[in-house]
């Protein structure tokens, strides 16, 4: 355990405290525009669900409930690991906080596998687009479209998650973030891996869990 | 040490969480069943807010910032379903 460097800010800061405060404010409006992205995809769904009460369960009822409930946890699990990451790397423990984001990555490449798993049995059931044996009524094929389109757009964010931690991974392997005075930036890096993992949280509920 | 501690504890709420959303799918139906769906998913996504992303560490303006969304979010939603449920 080091204790913090002699800290000064970097360019064009003058202190701390307000280059700590510019950084999380520009990541935060950052990601209120990845919510607002979701949230219209969100807004589909509940038309949908309020709209087609009926057909919205059954057709959530074909979703793979499990492979759903494992995802969850997987993801959950990486932004655990990740959290962690950001503890060890704010007490310059910087071998801990790398295998913390190795695992994150891990946990990441296994939401996808299964994705992709998941994705394959539903194609081989008829429930997504573009298979000719499908034979699905026109609501439930509405529901999968925005299903795919809700999964396929978080899945998307998950591959850049991966690559923005393994990123971080790099870079404290090389020594380029020297800890504890660089942690900010897994820090920041952190907040897109938990607002894709809060995503989930929401989605999951509403697409594969309605009754 | 304590702050290793207290994430665990978070981590291992979220699980639970999870385990309580699947039961109550089984057991609740129609409005019950999404009242309790986003209900339990609101509760995980502020404990990931909270203490995943620090905002507990932070002062008021970030706090605003990571929340100021919702009311955007808020008017995209409303105006949406103001549309749709008043149409004839």
């Amino acid at each position: 355990m080091t204790m913090p460097a002699p800290a000064r800010p970097e360019e064009p800061y003058v202190s701390l405290d307000q280059q700590h405060h510019a950084d999380k404010l520009g990541m935060f409006v950052f990601l209120a525009t990845e919510i607002m992205l979701f949230g219209g995809v969100f807004a589909a769904i509940f038309y949908l669900r309020l709209t087609h009460s009926e057909a919205f369960v059954a057709a959530s009822r074909a979703l793979h409930v499990w492979i759903g409930a494992a995802n969850t946890a997987v993801l959950l699990s990486s932004s655990f690991a990740v959290a962690l990451a950001v503890a060890f790397a704010r007490e310059g423990a910087a071998r801990h906080a790398r295998n913390c984001l190795l695992a994150a990555v891990a946990l990441g490449l296994a939401f996808l596998g299964l994705k992709a798993w998941e994705y394959a049995s539903e194609y081989g059931e008829g429930l997504l687009p573009l298979n000719p044996a499908s034979d699905l009524s026109d609501l439930h094929q509405l529901f999968m479209n925005v299903y795919l389109i809700a999964t396929g757009l978080h899945a998307i964010h998950v591959t850049i998650g991966i690559g923005l931690l393994g990123f971080l991974v790099m870079g404290l392997g090389r020594g380029h973030l020297s800890l504890p005075r660089r942690a900010i930036v897994i820090e920041i890096g952190g907040l897109y891996w938990h607002l894709v993992d809060a995503i989930w949280v929401l989605l999951y509920p509403v697409l594969y869990l309605a009754r | 040490m304590g702050r290793l501690l207290s994430l665990t504890i978070v981590w291992l709420a979220l699980l639970a969480l999870l385990a309580l959303t699947i039961v109550a799918s089984f057991v609740l139906t129609g409005p019950f069943s999404l009242v309790a769906g986003l209900s339990i998913a609101a509760v995980k996504v502020v404990l990931i807010y909270w203490f995943f992303m620090h905002l507990r560490e932070e002062d008021g303006l970030t706090r605003l910032m990571a929340i100021a969304v919702l009311a955007w979010l808020a008017i995209l939603l409303l105006l949406t379903v103001a549309d749709y449920a008043t149409r004839a």
